[in-house]
């Protein structure tokens, strides 16, 4: 289903008023930004942050050139939910550098999807162990870039993969397969996050005057 | 509005300026999807980048949108944000599932939004 009207929308609701977000890993050009372009409302945009090895951001810029400073890169899209809710869709490196700064960015992220090029199975490895000692739940899609085709048990093999771990097949150029890989992370994440296994919820205190 | 690739040619200096040399404090309530929404007009005078912030949220729009429209890296965005958050000239829409497990409403709202794309 085609909806033009969300696909051109600018600007958000005047009551959108819940930020989401989905981070899409992988490797080098595996796909990340066509998929996060195939289901958002806008043009991906791109941006950036600077930190140092410390763990600060820069932002005290007179020690800048003193520490070393990391820059990383990283993209995203947006998708108008409803009227209140808006997920962000951000295409991320994998690479080792960029896991200072998982937290600051992407601290209360829904989940991750570890985009794999089937190709380069082993460029995927270092996400995949970040995001498990992170317990970030994600899943794995493999981007069809026409390589020889692996079976599911093979590429679970090769990348150590716990069975829980949904495993799935996408064009990251279309639309509906990447929309597919959204739904299947998120079905993952209403299992992961399963009612029995929640604390209960503690209503939040009010401040005493 | 320069769109070039934010950060890159940014020199500390120029950084620097547009902070006042602060560090991050009161900033890290933005989070990177937290929604700002301007509770005022610029008026003349003020930082470039204030005003530019201001325009650009007239509808609510994600701190990281603002860091991206303004071409600078997040940090120096979140600290410009503060300012204008402490100055009443901004609100913000911080995120109900940060710091904690989405609950199942969350989800299904998610799945019933992805499913309508
Ligand atoms: N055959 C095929 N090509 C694809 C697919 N997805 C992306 N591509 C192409 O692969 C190239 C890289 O895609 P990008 O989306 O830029 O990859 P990326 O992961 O964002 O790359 P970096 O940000 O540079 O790491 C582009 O030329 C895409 O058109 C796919 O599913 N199949
Ligand atoms: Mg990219």
């Amino acid at each position: 289903m085609d909806s033009v009207t969300s696909e051109q929308r600018q600007t958000l609701h005047s009551t959108a008023d819940n930020g989401l977000k989905i981070v899409v890993v992988g490797g080098f050009g595996v796909g990340k930004t066509t998929l996060v372009r195939s289901v958002s409302e806008i043009r991906p945009l791109n941006t950036e942050e600077t930190m140092t090895q410390a763990g600060e951001t820069v932002d005290d810029t007179a020690g800048v050139a003193a520490k070393s400073a990391t820059t990383v890169a990283f993209d995203f899209g947006r998708i108008s939910l409803d009227t209140h809710n808006v997920l962000y869709l951000f295409g991320a490196p994998g690479q080792e550098r960029f896991w200072f700064l998982w937290d600051r960015l992407f601290s209360g992220t829904l989940g991750a999807v570890v985009l794999v090029d089937t190709r380069r199975l082993a460029d995927s490895w270092y996400a995949i162990d970040r995001l498990e000692h992170h317990g970030t739940p994600f899943v794995v899609a493999c981007n069809d870039f026409g390589g020889p085709a692996h079976t599911p048990a093979q590429i679970r093999g090769a990348l150590d993969l716990a069975d829980e771990v949904p495993l799935v097949f996408c064009d990251a150029r279309s639309r509906e397969s990447s929309k597919q890989v959204l739904i299947t992370l998120v079905e993952h994440l209403r299992t992961v996050v399963a009612p029995a296994a929640r604390p209960v919820p503690q209503p939040i205190p009010e401040p005493t005057p | 509005m320069s769109r070039g690739r934010p950060g890159r040619d940014d020199s500390p200096d120029r950084l620097y300026t547009l902070t006042g040399g602060r560090s991050r404090a009161g900033s890290d309530a933005f989070d990177l999807v937290t929604l700002v929404v301007s509770e005022s007009d610029p008026v003349p005078g003020m930082q470039s980048e204030h005003a530019a912030i201001l325009r650009m949220c007239r509808y609510p729009t994600a701190v990281v949108e603002v860091a991206a429209g303004l071409g600078l890296p997040v940090s120096i965005t979140r600290i410009l944000l503060a300012d204008l958050h402490d100055t009443g000239r901004i609100s913000a829409r911080h995120p109900r599932a940060s710091y904690r497990l989405p609950d199942h409403d969350i989800l299904e709202q998610v799945l019933v939004g992805l499913r309508n794309l």
